[in-house]
């Protein structure tokens, strides 16, 4: 399938902790949750299709499920879900959903974290729609932004 | 990386730019922007310029993409109407943005 640049996320982060410690932050279910902020109820192991509930400041009651993919020590770890699945009046269950991979290399001056995202061309657009509606981002706010730079200085 | 996200996106924003090159029709976006979609009365009332000349407005907006109207009873409701690719790549940058703050706290976790 052709990969166009608004199907995939990538991003790279080095950093100076050591693997291991990277690794457990990112399998450990209640690690993972703490800087996701989420809550999850079951460890993550492969195959497996968990609950996680949303911590993320006004989004609290929202629950949403993850399949874990793939767990291959240190080095390969990936789930899939639901992206941006905000809105609770929704059933995303039938919807296509997204592949999230996080790989692990070491480099000179630590650890090299790799997260890519990808499958984003086939969440309805209608949806990415609506989550950018209901983000303080969203288009109302852009236009406001194209506004005020096109403006004339006074 | 929240340095890159906050970079100009002049590329992108260009084609929009191009038809708000006035600023009664930037206002017109705006408004459709802010108060959702209106007929051509409620987009008159107050803008200080003519029912022809907001139509005439309205018409150059559509031929850019911009908005589109449709027929609701007797009178023609416009609905602004950003682009896909447009909504594409700006739900990208959504996702990224939660993407950069996630490892950022990721990052602490770990460093910490």
């Amino acid at each position: 399938m052709a990969t166009t640049t608004t199907d995939r996320i990538e991003k790279e982060v080095l950093l100076s902790a050591p693997r291991a410690r990277i690794w457990r932050a990112l399998t450990d279910s209640k690690e993972f949750g703490a800087w996701f902020r989420a809550e999850f109820t079951e460890p993550f192991r492969p195959g497996a299709t968990i609950r996680g509930r949303t911590l993320y400041p006004g989004y609290e009651h929202l629950t949403f499920g993850i399949v874990i993919q793939a767990i291959e020590p240190e080095r390969l770890f990936s789930l899939r879900w639901h992206p941006y699945a905000i809105d609770p009046n929704v059933d995303y269950s039938n919807e296509p959903t997204t592949l999230v991979e996080f790989t692990l290399e070491d480099v000179d001056g630590g650890t090299l974290l790799r997260v890519t995202e990808s499958g984003f061309d086939q969440i309805p657009l209608a949806r990415r729609a609506e989550a950018l509606r209901m983000n303080d981002g969203g288009w109302a706010a852009q236009m406001k932004n194209i506004e005020a730079y096109l403006r004339p200085a006074s | 990386m929240s340095a890159a996200r906050r970079s100009p996106r002049a590329g992108i924003e260009a084609p929009i730019f191009s038809g708000l090159g006035d600023p009664t029709r930037l206002k017109l976006v705006s408004r459709l922007a802010e108060g959702g979609p209106q007929s051509i009365r409620r987009l008159t009332e107050g803008s200080g310029v003519t029912r022809q000349a907001i139509t005439k407005h309205l018409l150059v907006l559509d031929q850019a993409g911009l908005v589109r109207g449709a027929r609701r009873g007797r009178e023609r409701v416009w609905t602004l109407e950003p682009r896909p690719l447009d909504v594409a790549r700006r739900y990208l940058d959504l996702v990224s943005s939660r993407w950069d703050d996630a490892l950022e706290r990721l990052r602490r976790l770990v460093e910490d």
